[in-house]
């Protein structure tokens, strides 16, 4: 065991650090869920991607700079350090991409990847549908091979920046006759196509972060299946979890929250010791997303070195996004009378973007499979109890 | 940056692992309630002929001269058997102690610790009572601002009964004849520094503990029917169980850090110990908590095994520094002004 950094993470990190500070915008974007907010994020994209800091754990002929996950928990630090912005197309870079590259055709790659890694095409997925929520395998949504082509009917929700993203991708019943887990195919589809309606859903800040994706027999060309027909489940499951989770919510994320949280009960100590519980809380939130870092690294350390991760990365989900929503409700409650106030309200001073935050931390425990479900899984594949 | 065992530290904890879970039954715990002394002689001889107790006793006096870092491990295999022996006391906190005063005290009694010739226990104001002053035959005591040096002749000591009868408690008036052998500076350091040490070994006890309890459980509710079918199978009980499994998850590596930060002497060992000590208790108080629930009133019972291991999870978690001390400690650190956090911070 040694806990220091090498030589070359500290020259690495100088370098993402000096980038940063070049380079990411004085003013913040606006929101990526606005027509607007979303150009700039996507000019920010091709930004990043320009200076090779796009995909740092992808390969160099790729644009990227073939990171292990310790640079990549280095890169991430720096990068919510720096409070760079959020990436729009994460759906992209970081769930889709990995599984392309695993399950994609040449072909595909080359088509695909480049245009992700610059921000020319956003990504939206398109797994849940009315009735296949939790119980993704309900997937009813059908597509239909004729000659090279996929003919989509159905419906998808919940389809998170699916408003202004270019391209969906997700699961379809290709065998009408198939139940469960079986006879569904991974299919990428773009959103221009004749048939589709992209219906925005405003979610609880007012604005369209997600929406329904209506297919009415929608063309697809066969080059753009994934993986082989019948072949979606596994093909959607086999990006580990954990390396999928530490892609979307490394500890950088929630480290610098708390750190927020800290200086947020340091500025009105006065009034938030009125509650007691609220200096436990900040100190609890604090050490939580420490234990949360030292667990990702300790875990991404195992898997550099050959390690194996299982059903344990169910337990991740379920601890940031309880952290998440604790971290917010204790700013919250030491924002008092403020904390409702929108940020330009003339008497919201120093209420910065807790709001906005708790709001978001409030899906945390929904999106990406539900914490019961998270549970359900870490009771039977991890500890063994019975179905 | 590696933040993995080795090798040999993994195989070591497999080894150690399969002679506690064979050896330390239940049963043996229960016999050595009924005995004076509660302490099992045979079974510390043959901890001794591991090597074991001789673990970070330095080589030239007869030990393996390993660090707090290769113990961690074993610490929570002494943890999962509810080990009543005192082992990781000895090994964590009495050895350390003696390494760091040196001199002719260290020369005379590691190698009899490592021979097992001998047993030393520390006792630290912060701690109220002595854990198994009864059978020492040194006890490094802090008085004060000093520390003294007494030998089994030289303390009256006074048994405090703990509801955990695996428990040993002494109050300890030093008598005539015991030696000063730290004052000042000197005594503040070993004593911070040992009870360092011995938050660390409850916290990777602690670790051990839920595991068990997690595992008693599994098996109780697998077994146990009701409804028609295992008690496990409901979502409620299998969330109670679930989220002992989380908490469990997060609290390990904290204790591996804090045990890496005594072993290299890093200046944030402190904070790295209380964070460990803090989540590490809350992980084996709501085991404990969540495996009685679902153990129902069978939990409730002196028959049933669970309470061997919730009895000495509750008591680890307000020894060597309660909750309040380890909070505090976390609280100077992080509410200090100008404190480095954040991301980037945690290892800097």
């Amino acid at each position: 065991m040694d806990l220091e950094y090498t030589a070359e993470q500290h020259t690495f990190r100088g370098e993402v650090r000096s980038w940063l500070a070049a380079n990411v915008p004085d003013q913040p974007l606006q929101t990526f869920d606005t027509a607007e907010g979303f150009k700039q994020h996507r000019e920010w994209e091709a930004i990043l991607n320009k200076g090779r800091w796009g995909m740092v754990t992808w390969p160099e002929s790729l644009g990227g700079r073939a990171c292990d996950l310790i640079e990549w928990l280095i890169f991430e630090e720096e990068y919510y350090q720096a409070r760079a912005p959020l990436r729009v197309n994460q759906n992209g870079i970081f769930l889709l991409g990995p599984t392309l590259m695993e399950y994609g055709t040449e072909e595909q790659k080359a088509r695909i990847l480049p245009k992700m890694a610059n921000g020319e095409e956003v990504w939206a997925q398109a797994w849940s549908e009315p009735n296949a929520g939790s119980d993704m395998a309900a997937i009813r949504s059908a597509a239909k091979l004729e000659g090279d082509r996929y003919i989509i009917n159905g419906q998808k929700t919940w389809s998170t920046r699916a408003v202004w993203a270019d391209w969906c991708f997700g699961m379809f019943r290709t065998d009408p006759e198939s139940e469960r887990h079986r006879g569904l195919t991974f299919i990428l589809v773009p959103l221009d196509s004749p048939g589709i309606t992209v219906r925005p859903i405003a979610q609880l800040d007012g604005l369209p972060g997600f929406a329904e994706i209506f297919f009415d027999n929608v063309e697809v060309a066969i080059e753009n299946r994934l993986g082989d027909e019948g072949a979606g489940w596994s093909v959607a499951m086999a990006t580990a979890g954990f390396e999928r989770g530490l892609m979307l919510r490394s500890p950088a994320r929630f480290q610098e929250t708390a750190k927020r949280l800290v200086e947020l009960y340091m500025a009105n100590r006065d009034s938030a010791d009125g509650d007691p519980a609220v200096k436990d809380a900040v100190l609890r939130a604090y050490l939580n997303a420490e234990s949360y870092c030292l667990t990702t690294y300790q875990t991404a350390c195992r898997l550099n070195k050959g390690g194996k991760i299982g059903a344990e990365s169910s337990t991740n989900k379920i601890f940031w996004s309880e952290l998440d929503q604790n971290m917010h409700a204790t700013a919250i409650s030491i924002l008092g009378a403020r904390a409702e106030l929108l940020p330009h309200a003339p008497a919201a001073q120093g209420v910065g973007n807790w709001l906005d935050g708790w709001l978001f931390s409030q899906s945390g425990p929904i999106y990406a499979g539900t914490n019961e479900v998270q549970r359900n899984i870490i009771a039977e594949r991890m500890l063994g109890m019975p179905r | 940056m590696d933040f993995t065992f080795t090798e040999d530290q993994l195989l070591f904890q497999e080894s150690v692992r399969d002679f506690l879970q064979n050896e330390v039954t239940c049963e043996r715990i229960r016999a050595s309630w009924e005995t004076d002394s509660g302490r099992d002689t045979a079974l510390w001889n043959q901890l001794v002929e591991l090597g074991l107790t001789g673990m970070t006793v330095p080589e030239e006096h007869g030990g393996l001269g390993m660090t707090e870092l290769d113990f961690v491990l074993l610490a929570q295999e002494c943890g999962y058997v509810a080990l009543p022996e005192p082992l990781v006391h000895t090994v964590m906190v009495a050895v350390p102690m003696l390494n760091e005063l040196g001199g002719e005290l260290a020369a005379e009694w590691l190698p009899k610790i490592a021979a097992g010739d001998a047993r030393v226990v520390v006792g630290l104001q912060q701690c109220l009572l002595v854990e198994d002053a009864h059978i020492a035959d040194l006890l490094l005591l802090q008085q004060g601002n000093v520390l003294v040096a007494a030998t089994a002749d030289q303390v009256f000591l006074k048994h405090n009964e703990s509801i955990d009868p695996s428990r040993k408690l002494f109050s300890v008036e030093v008598q005539a004849g015991a030696q000063q052998i730290a004052e000042g500076e000197q005594a503040a350091t070993c004593v911070a520094n040992a009870l360092n040490r011995g938050a660390l070994g409850c916290a990777a006890q602690a670790l051990g503990l839920a595991q068990r309890m997690v595992d008693l459980s599994v098996q109780y509710t697998s077994e146990r029917q009701q409804f028609g079918k295992p008690i496990g199978s409901f979502q409620a009980v299998k969330h109670h169980m679930a989220n002992v499994a989380v908490q469990l998850e997060y609290a390990r590596a904290p204790t591996h850090r804090a045990a890496y930060a005594i072993a290299n002497g890093q200046e944030l060992a402190a904070y790295a110990v209380s964070h460990a000590k803090i989540v590490a208790c809350e992980a084996a108080n709501l085991a404990a908590k969540n495996s009685h629930q679902v153990h129902g009133a069978m939990g409730y019972t002196w028959e049933m095994d669970l309470h061997i291991f919730m009895k000495k999870a509750w008591a680890l978690a307000n020894t060597w520094g309660d909750t309040g001390f380890h909070k505090s400690r976390i609280g100077d650190r992080i509410f200090a002004p100008r404190a480095a956090l954040g991301a980037g911070a945690t290892f800097a």
